[in-house]
Parts: C-alpha cells; structure tokens; sequence
C-alpha cells in the first residue's frame, strides 16, 4: 500500500527523524493560511507547494514549486497545482488528478543525498542504500554510476548497528563532528520506521543537508507490506481511495487479486501464477492480432461462488473486454463451485461477449455439466493453448 | 526414492482443528501420508478423525509420536511464531503453507533458519507444499495440492507457483510421464527453500532423471537457478517463467511477484536460463512436452 509524502512524513516525526515543518491543505484558502502560519514560525516567507499524488518525479511534472513571496504567492500556485492533471514518468500519459497539497518551509540546502531502506530479498535482510546523488532517479544512477551508490546490510537478530551508519556517513562526506551523531541517530530511527511499522519501502530522496548544519528529509515516500494490515488498525486512515483503480478497491474488498490492464480479454483464473501465465498464453497467440489481457485476477485457491459471482460480474461491466477466457486448474477450488459462480453472474448481467472456459482437476466432469446444461454460449476448451487460440480467434475476427 | 518425504515421513499438523487445517489433515490422510499428531494450544488431548492424537505444542507431539515434519496451517498473525516452534522442536522439515505473513517476520524467521545450517529445512510459505506420488505406504502428500492429478515417475517439478504446478503435473501425468517429488517453494519475497536448494536434492537424486522449474517475475530466484544448473547439472531442465506481460510496479497477486526498479522482468530470467542450458516453454501448456522432447534425444 502506498501513502503520501505528508502521511510518510508524519510517521518519520514519531520515530524521530527529522523534517521540515509543513502542513496539508485540500483547498486554496489552506495553502494561503498554511502559508501565513509557517512564515510566522520560521520567520522565512519562503514556502514551497507540493502536490500529494501515490507517484514519484512530481517536481519534474510541475507538482512541486517554490513561493518566495509568502501567502499571496503560495495562494497562486495552490490555485494551479490543485485540480491539475500531474503527468510524470510514473503516472502514465493520463496523469493523476492533484487533490491535497502539502505545504512545507523553504531550507536553505547546502548537499543533497538519497537514502532509501529496502528489502533485499536475494540476501533475505533490511538493505540501506544511500548515495551521493540525491535528487534525482536514483534507478538512473544504478544503472550508470553504481558505484555511488553505497549498500549496508541489516542482521535481523543484532538490528541495526551504528558502526554501519558511521561508515556511511564517512563516505557520504558526513563524517565532521556535526554532522556524524545527526546521521547516525536519523538511520537508527529510520531502521525502526521500516521494522516496526512494516515498510516494504522508504525512501528519502533528497536527504539534505542544510547550511545551518542539521539534516533533513525533504522527501520521503513510503510503502506499506499489506502483508501486514492485521497488526496496524491505523493504516485505514492512510488510504486514499482517490488514488486507486476503483475497480481494483472492489475487488480487494471481495477478497480478490486484481489489476487493471490495456487489453481486450477478460480472464477469470485461480491461482496467481496461472492467472499470469494466461495473460501470457493470450499475449502469446495474440500478438499481432490486436488481441491482449485486460486483467490479472486471481480467485484464489478456496474462493466461495458468491467471489466467483461477483469476480465475473466485474469483468462482464468492463466496457473493454471483448471476450472471456476462464481457465481453472482445480485443486481444493471445485470446478462446480466455479460454473456455478459464471452461470449465476452471467445471468444476471447478460453474456454479450464470447466466452472461453477451459475446466481442469477436482469435479471437472460436474462442472463442465452445470455449463453445458446453462444454455449459454460457451465455447468449452480442451487445454490452455486451446482455450487462449479460441479466445484470440473470438477477438481478432 | 525421491526427495525430502517419503514413507518414513511422520507428520504434525500445527492449525490442525481450524477450518483449513482440518480439512486438508483429512485429505493427507485419505492420500496416505502418515499424520501422526495435530498441534492447536488450548486443545491438547483431543482426537482429530477419532484417531490422531492433538496437542498443545509441537514438542509434546514429537515426544509422544516421533514426528520429523510439520505442516503449518495457522493464520498469518501466529504463523512466524508456528515456524519457529516447528524449528524448535527440531523437526527436519517445516512445511508452511499459510499466506499473508508479514515480510519483516519472516525476515526474523529466515535469520533463524540461518543459524540451524541445515538441520531443519523450511518449504514456503504461501505455497502449496510438497508430494512425493505414491500409494499408500509408499507416497506422502504434505500441503494442498490435489492428490489424484499426481503419477509416481521420475520428474522432479519445483515451483514458486501453486495452480502453475498442478497445470505441470496435469501435462506430464495426461502424457504417461510420473514425478519423483514436487515442491512448490512459494510466491512470498522472503522464504525457505530457494530453486538451487531443490536442485542440488534432484541432481543429487538418482530415482529423478529430469526438472520441470516454474519461475515468476520478482528478485533473482531463477538467475541464480540458472548459474546452478549451468555450473552443477547434468540432469535436462525444462522451464516456465510467468509474468511475460506483467506491468512493472504491479503486484501480481503473489507478495514476491512484482517487477520493482526494473528489476525481476521474466525476459532476464528466460534468457538466464536459456543461456544455462534449460528450455524455457514456449506458452505454459507446452511445459511437460518441452520436458519429454528433451528427454527423448
């Protein structure tokens, strides 16, 4: 799960790390107050607006700009990131509509560095990589100057170390007596953002250091394990509906795996890995033919009718999806619980697309019954490969 | 012969009494495999089916039955803790099937691991487990998968992939082509048993003659699996990687199936594999035939 910059950063206060002051706004009127309050409390007029989008190169987009001239300026800028559509290299040529800001206080930056905490999984430990280069895409830099970027390994049973930030620091060019202590302590508290409130990802990026002396994380995006959803109560205040494909929330909510893509072909799998490989058979035989998956979605291994019911009923609504491959491998999932599921969603909402079935393993002779005696149209098929080339032949002609 | 369970495999279930646990213990049973003893704290003294004897922990249950494998049903909030009893207790093999644990626990459950060097073996999670094919007396069915789609043979399939093995197995059994043991190892980022772990025991195994491996997107499992089979197997690998057409960033059902910084797309991993000496299906309907035409030259 993903949260905004403005929520990841209040999160990096409780633990201690340190940002700079700033405080959200929905509308025009917040900017210019929020503006007003912070020039107050820092005695510096200047501010900068930040849109609040689940996406990163906002400031490249023209999300995020600097107003020197206090609450009058701030109020201009508010009035034009608000209700923008923020096209950057991660939102796709449609953009995300900007709905909150954040207003923060200016700094005075003298370096600025990237820091990120992720988890390694070829190492299987808490990996923290910080870089000389912050500011920009830190991929970029990976994949030209990946020797500036620096890695230290956590042990999950000693936890993080300050030795390990220390010889960071002494190459990050952080290592006089002013900065050494500052950095140390800000790694510490960052380890215990990333164990203790389950981050899949934290990333500071720029990490700065100010002319005065003090750093600070003037960005920071965070992602949450949703793994871990059970042990945080909190973090269904972090959502932001606005940000998500309503179609996939739905399907979260039935307790489903779905993702939206650019195709034609609904599919209506049980398992994550067949649910990809069918995406990939339909790529396959329909390259060049026009002929592409519109959805992952997984059912997953035990799902009830109702899920296979309301699973089909989203699919049937896309406008979109031109023909349905369903392809069911039945292990503990009954292929009668499936055909019941299709026939029940089908007849509610009409099947006015082709629709492909491919049934395998556990009751697979009842449900292919239940589907013929439907009276729907169906065009039963003996393999994988069979039922994806009738599904392309249904779409391509 | 086969890998890991067999005959000799004494099993406990942990979770045994809820709703998963307890049917998929009965299907273990009517498989054949030998359920010894279930485990639920709070239920000791109990009897599962009228006949397996349920305990408190697992270390009573290894005391009274002589188990040397678990296989662990509990819910996501227990799980890590049921891994780590199951470590405890000094079991050989620690089957995890439960999804949804939470990384940073598993990240502590893995520096454990760790520390045993290989005295215990731990399958998942978020998998469906691990089936040496057999009758009763002879195979053992430890997870979910279906018993009746399996043939006893010589193919040892490995997968990170549940419904993707079952759809391996349909194509070699629908050819006339038994397995030796299958393994799913799992879709989570961080788990037990890696594809090279399950490698070296097929290499090494003289009654498994060839490898169907089922990779995904995500992390380096297969790269590493094809400097493996490039550097130590003599044995033919027919493989499938899933997630040719996944879009980066998107996390495809599985915690460990996502394409992150550019990193983990299936073209690298099919042509590290192919580049290794194993042939990588063309779609995942031609895993087992791309296997026998290996075989058959």
């Amino acid at each position: 799960m993903k949260i905004h910059e403005h929520q990841a950063k209040a999160i990096f206060a409780r633990y201690g790390v340190p940002i700079p002051r700033g405080y959200v706004a929905m509308t025009v009127d917040d900017a210019a107050a929020a503006a007003t309050r912070l020039a107050q409390e820092t005695g510096s007029p200047i501010v900068v607006v930040k849109a609040q989008i689940h996406a990163g190169g906002r400031g490249k987009g023209g999300g995020v700009k600097v107003a020197k001239g206090g609450a009058v300026e701030a109020r201009e800028l508010a009035q034009k990131i608000l209700g923008m559509q923020l096209v950057t290299h991660q939102t796709g040529p449609e953009g995300q509509k900007v709905r909150r800001l954040y207003i923060e206080q200016g700094l005075d930056i003298a370096r600025e560095l990237y820091l990120g905490a992720v988890i390694d999984r070829d190492r299987r430990r808490v990996a923290f990589m910080a870089s000389t280069e912050g500011g920009v895409e830190i991929e970029k830099v990976a994949a030209e100057t990946p020797e500036k970027i620096l890695t230290v390994h956590v042990d999950p049973a000693a936890g993080f170390a300050a030795y390990q930030a220390r010889e960071l620091a002494f190459r990050l060019g952080l290592g006089a007596k002013e900065t050494l202590g500052k950095f140390v302590k800000l790694m510490a508290a960052l380890y215990e953002v990333v164990i203790r409130e389950d981050c899949s990802l934290c990333e500071i990026n720029p990490l700065v250091l100010t002319r005065g002396g003090d750093i600070v994380a003037l960005d920071a995006k965070v992602t949450l394990d949703d793994n871990a959803e059970f042990r945080h109560p909190e973090w269904r205040e972090l959502e932001d509906k606005d940000e998500e494909d309503p179609i996939e929330l739905e399907a979260k909510a039935a307790g489903l795996n779905y993702v939206s893509l650019d195709g034609n072909v609904g599919c209506l799998v049980n398992g994550a890995g067949l649910a990809m490989a069918t995406m990939d058979i339909i790529k396959h035989f329909g390259q060049g033919r026009g002929v592409a998956p519109a959805n992952f979605l997984d059912v997953g291994g035990g799902a009830s009718q109702e899920q296979v019911t309301k699973a089909f009923k989203m699919i049937l609504r896309s406008p979109k999806v031109k023909a349905i491959f369903v392809n069911i491998f039945g292990g503990i999932m009954k292929c009668d619980v499936i055909a019941n599921g299709v026939i029940a969603a089908a007849k509610e909402l009409g099947l006015k697309v082709p629709l492909v079935v491919r049934l395998e393993g556990t009751n697979v002779e009842l449900g292919r019954k239940i589907l013929s005696e439907s009276g729907l149209a169906i065009q039963a098929a003996s393999t994988m490969a069979d039922g994806a080339q009738k599904v392309v032949l249904a779409v391509a002609r | 012969m086969s890998v890991l369970v067999g005959k000799d495999t004494r099993l406990v279930v942990q979770g045994m009494t809820g709703s998963a646990g307890a049917f998929h213990s009965k299907q273990m049973l009517d498989y054949g495999t030998q359920v010894v003893a279930g485990v639920t704290p709070g239920r000791g003294g109990e009897k599962f089916e009228g006949s397996v004897p349920v305990f408190d922990t697992v270390a009573q249950a290894v005391a009274a039955t002589g188990a040397n494998a678990t296989c662990i049903f509990v819910p996501p909030p227990g799980a890590a803790d049921a891994i780590l009893e199951g470590f405890d207790a000094g079991l050989a093999l620690v089957v995890c099937i439960t999804e949804g644990i939470p990384v940073a626990d598993m990240l502590k459950v893995r520096r454990v691991l760790e520390g045993l060097r290989g005295k215990t073996r731990l399958i998942g999670p978020n998998c469906p487990g691990i089936i040496t094919p057999g009758p009763a007396g002879v195979g053992c069915k430890i997870g979910i998968m279906p018993g009746h789609i399996h043939k006893p043979g010589h193919i040892g399939v490995v997968s990170r992939s549940g419904t993707l093995t079952y759809e391996a197995v349909g194509q070699l059994t629908a050819q006339g082509v038994g397995q030796s043991t299958c393994i799913g190892i799992g879709g989570d980022p961080v788990g037990g048993m890696d594809f090279v772990d399950v490698l070296e025991l097929f290499q090494a195994d003289p009654d498994t003659h060839g490898v169907i491996l089922i990779g995904e997107i995500g992390g380096g499992a297969e790269e590493r699996a094809a400097q493996f089979i490039k550097d130590k197997m003599n044995k033919p690998v027919a493989a499938f990687v899933a997630g040719t057409t996944a879009p980066p960033g998107k996390r495809m059902g599985h915690a460990g199936a996502i394409i992150a910084g550019g990193k983990g797309t299936a073209a690298e991993k099919i042509a590290a594999l192919e580049a290794a000496g194993a042939r990588v299906a063309p779609t995942p309907s031609d895993m087992a035939s791309t296997l026998v035409s290996m075989m058959g030259r």
